[in-house]
């Protein structure tokens, strides 16, 4: 690894995010560091919206490295995330030189050319800066979960065909999960773990005024004070950044200034994607304090 | 380089090995792997920025959300913070000071003392300056929080702090003092924000006097004493019999996430159980793109039955925590049911799904004891009689498909049991179960009737935390 691409320290992680675009907290600037100078790779675990992947394309950017990414669905396969032979083509090969030895058709066969490379392989065998994210991976059976270990570890993948391929370079690793299953204790252990929430309130407003510079100062302050104060609540599904971003993008082509209990009825439904969480939301906005509880 | 394997261990390496062990203490599983990482973390950033140590430590110690809370408690004493630390002379000779603060006859000068604190502290939670609150936490656990022991010994608690002044009433004073304490409509909105915002910061001042004091609890008595003093279980190890509100809180925000797993798991468990039976039509499509060879069988999955679930409650004070967050869990679980239905009782039965059916959990506890009857003489827990009641009007409710749980500690106040009912409702259902809060040694002790009870069910199987909860529940779905 050329020593450009690495982060010499924390504010430098910091600094070269932000430059990315991406605003990093504590937590996030020294996990990504550590990820860097331990060699491990970093598994962000958060609710949905919360800037996990936009992390990993962040950190690609930042490095100047490619961005290998795998997408994870229940039933992913090593033949989908690791490699496949292309016996289509095989199958073809076979049928074209018929009157040929086996032996020599064997050796064809099983060559580079009929190897259809996923993004696992790719990753590890590509000679440029990578960044391997690796998505959702809560969703991947427990099989698959096996797989990735061996390769976590040593960077390497066997093909019985062909033997060992090791990795030219080894990748910055992140591994992203919702959380909606518990990942195996062998996979948590390879990793660095880095619990990602929504943002407090400066950084939140921070990424408001940068993804959206049209937005005054003030309606920033107080959308993202609605937002928050939403998050306390129990909803089915809590407002992510990306749905705060949306309504200050909204509040903005409205052409309102500030929010009041009018523009929060109307416009609510960016931010809430539940009729049930509109209504509690706008219960909770209009409720008079109740200073008997807490 | 390698400092780890120099065998002589240095001060800060000590001090994480003394963290990783009060983890594991605190039943955080700490892999030997991940103390190295943590050592060798340690040794890339700047040490002075404690912050920094904190989440260097936390990423490669604690590998879930629930573990954070334990951590940062023992992180904190293990590491305390330097520059909270009042001047040198104050903490060398901690009886000098607070020792007059109850002597009696300065017991005038504390009461001023207090007013213009608690002026001053109102003015910066209002301006929301972080830096004057920590001090000014400091101060309130010096002058409020200490108790003298019989040994003569100064001790400090946060309970002895909040005597002088309470939270709720800051969060009132504030509120009226930034003009938000009318109930005018027009503001509504602001009102609300300013009252979260100064609601935050008074959480954040409490963590202030709490770290505090346990700084100096760690001075006085040591960091493994107070760590091993404060442990408290993980959230999905507390006892359903011993919680506070607090926790109940946190253990409520697990119920979703986990009933997200549960279902998640047992999708999985259903997907494998493939009958095996090879899909004709399927097979023989898939095998077009081999020229009629067929490369991929495929088999046709087995269709499952979702049982049905009836739930009866027992929601008296005893156990009343047990059997909300069972309530919750099982509701949160409906789509894994063909349908659920539940009941709760204290001394008479009544149905409360549809409080449940909308989702909103924390309104249907609150209405549980208003919208339902389950009152129907004196409130005192009356299994005979409810069951008799459940048994006269809801028994049909009970069909082979059904899986029946009754939940509660079976402590009858020596009434009637009219177990007849158990029996008679387990010839009818598929499945009786019976899950009792309490310790199994107690069973059946005092007025307890759980073995007598036990005989007529499937089983009852003690269910003390949410792990156990969720285990059992796992298995009926």
């Amino acid at each position: 690894m050329t020593t450009e691409h690495r982060f010499t320290d924390l504010e430098d992680t910091a600094a070269r995010l932000t430059a990315a675009g991406y605003l990093p907290d504590r937590p996030t600037t020294t996990v990504t560091f550590l990820g860097d100078r331990l060699g491990k790779p970093v598994l962000v675990e958060g609710p949905a919206g919360v800037g996990k992947t936009e992390l990993a394309k962040a950190i690609a950017t930042s490095r100047g490295a490619q961005l290998v990414r795998l997408q994870c669905y229940e039933g992913l396969d090593e033949a989908k995330a690791l490699y496949e032979w292309n016996y289509k083509k095989q199958l073809l090969r076979i049928q074209a030189d018929q009157d040929r030895a086996w032996e020599d058709t064997k050796d064809d066969i099983f060559g580079a050319e009929y190897l259809l490379t996923r993004p696992l392989l790719q990753a590890i065998t590509q000679d440029i800066e990578t960044v391997l994210l690796i998505d959702e991976v809560d969703k991947v059976d427990f099989e698959f979960e096996a797989l990735l270990l061996e390769i976590l570890s040593d960077f390497q993948v066997t093909i019985p065909e062909m033997g060992t391929v090791s990795a030219v370079r080894m990748p910055y690793v992140v591994l992203t999960s919702n959380n909606t299953r518990e990942l195996s204790e062998a996979l948590k252990r390879r990793c660095l773990y880095l619990h990602m929430d929504y943002p407090d309130l400066d950084r939140e407003k921070a990424i408001v005024r940068s993804r959206v510079p049209e937005v005054p100062e003030q309606l920033a302050d107080q959308l993202v004070r609605i937002v928050r104060s939403l998050r306390n609540l129990e909803l089915r599904k809590s407002p992510s950044i990306s749905e705060t971003l949306d309504w200050a993008r909204t509040l903005v082509e409205l052409g309102y200034a500030n929010v009041d209990e009018g523009v929060a009825q109307t416009t609510l439904s960016v931010l809430l994607k539940h009729q049930s969480d509109i209504e509690k939301a706008l219960a909770h906005l209009q409720a008079p304090p109740d200073p008997s509880r807490n | 380089m390698s400092t780890v394997a120099d065998g002589e261990l240095t001060g800060l390496q000590q001090r994480v090995l003394d963290l990783v062990h009060a983890l594991r203490r605190a039943n955080v599983p700490v892999a030997v792997s991940d103390a190295l990482d943590a050592m060798r973390a340690s040794t890339l950033i700047d040490l002075l920025e404690r912050e920094q140590l904190r989440e260097a430590l936390a990423s490669t110690m604690v590998k879930s959300p629930s573990h954070r809370g334990a951590f940062d408690l023992l992180f904190d004493i293990y590491f305390p913070n330097r520059s909270t630390q009042p001047v040198a002379g104050e903490a060398a000779d901690p009886d000098a000071e607070p020792g007059e603060a109850f002597d009696g006859d300065t017991h005038h000068q504390e009461a001023r003392d207090i007013d213009q604190f608690l002026a001053e502290l109102v003015m910066r939670v209002m301006q929301g300056d972080e830096a004057a609150m920590r001090r000014l936490a400091i101060e309130a656990v010096e002058n409020f929080g200490a108790v003298r022991g019989r040994d003569g010994r100064v001790n400090f608690f946060a309970y002895r702090v909040f005597r002088n002044f309470n939270l709720g009433g800051l969060l009132r004073r504030l509120m009226t003092e930034s003009g938000m304490d009318g109930d005018d409509p027009q503001n509504a909105l602001t009102r609300r924000l300013m009252r979260d915002e100064f609601e935050q910061r008074l959480r954040r001042f409490r963590e202030d006097i709490e770290a505090e004091i346990r700084r100096r609890q760690v001075e006085q008595q040591g960091a493994d004493e107070v760590a091993k003093r404060l442990a408290r279980p993980l959230p999905e190890d507390l006892d359903f019999f011993r919680v506070s509100a607090e926790e109940q809180e946190t253990m409520r925000r697990q119920i979703r996430p986990l009933a997200r797993k549960l279902a998640t798991r047992v999708a999985v468990k259903r997907r494998r159980s493939r009958d095996g039976r090879l899909d004709v039509r399927k097979t023989i499509r898939h095998s077009l793109s081999t020229g009629g060879v067929p490369a991929d069988p495929a088999f046709k999955a087995r269709k499952h039955h979702r049982p049905e679930l009836v739930l009866i409650c027992d929601v008296s004070g005893s156990v009343a925590a047990f059997a909300r967050f069972t309530l919750m869990l099982t509701h949160a679980l409906q789509g894994q049911f063909s349908k659920v239905r539940s009941f709760a009782f204290i001394d008479t039965v009544d149905e409360v799904t549809r409080l449940f059916s909308g989702g909103d959990f924390t309104d249907a506890i609150k209405r549980l004891h208003t919208d339902a009857k389950v009152v129907w003489l004196d409130g005192h827990s009356d299994y005979g009689h409810s069951f008799e009641a459940f048994h006269a009007r809801y028994a049909e409710a009970i069909t082979p498909k059904t899986t029946l749980l009754i939940l509660g500690d079976g402590r009858n106040n020596y009434r009637a049991s009219n177990a007849w009912v158990l029996k008679d409702l387990k010839r009818r259902a598929r499945r009786l179960y019976w899950l009792n809060p309490e310790p199994m040694q107690h069973w059946g002790t005092g007025d307890s009737i759980a073995d007598e009870y036990a005989r007529h069910t499937d089983g009852m199987i003690e269910c003390r935390n949410l792990r156990q909860l969720a285990e059992f529940v796992e298995r009926v779905v």
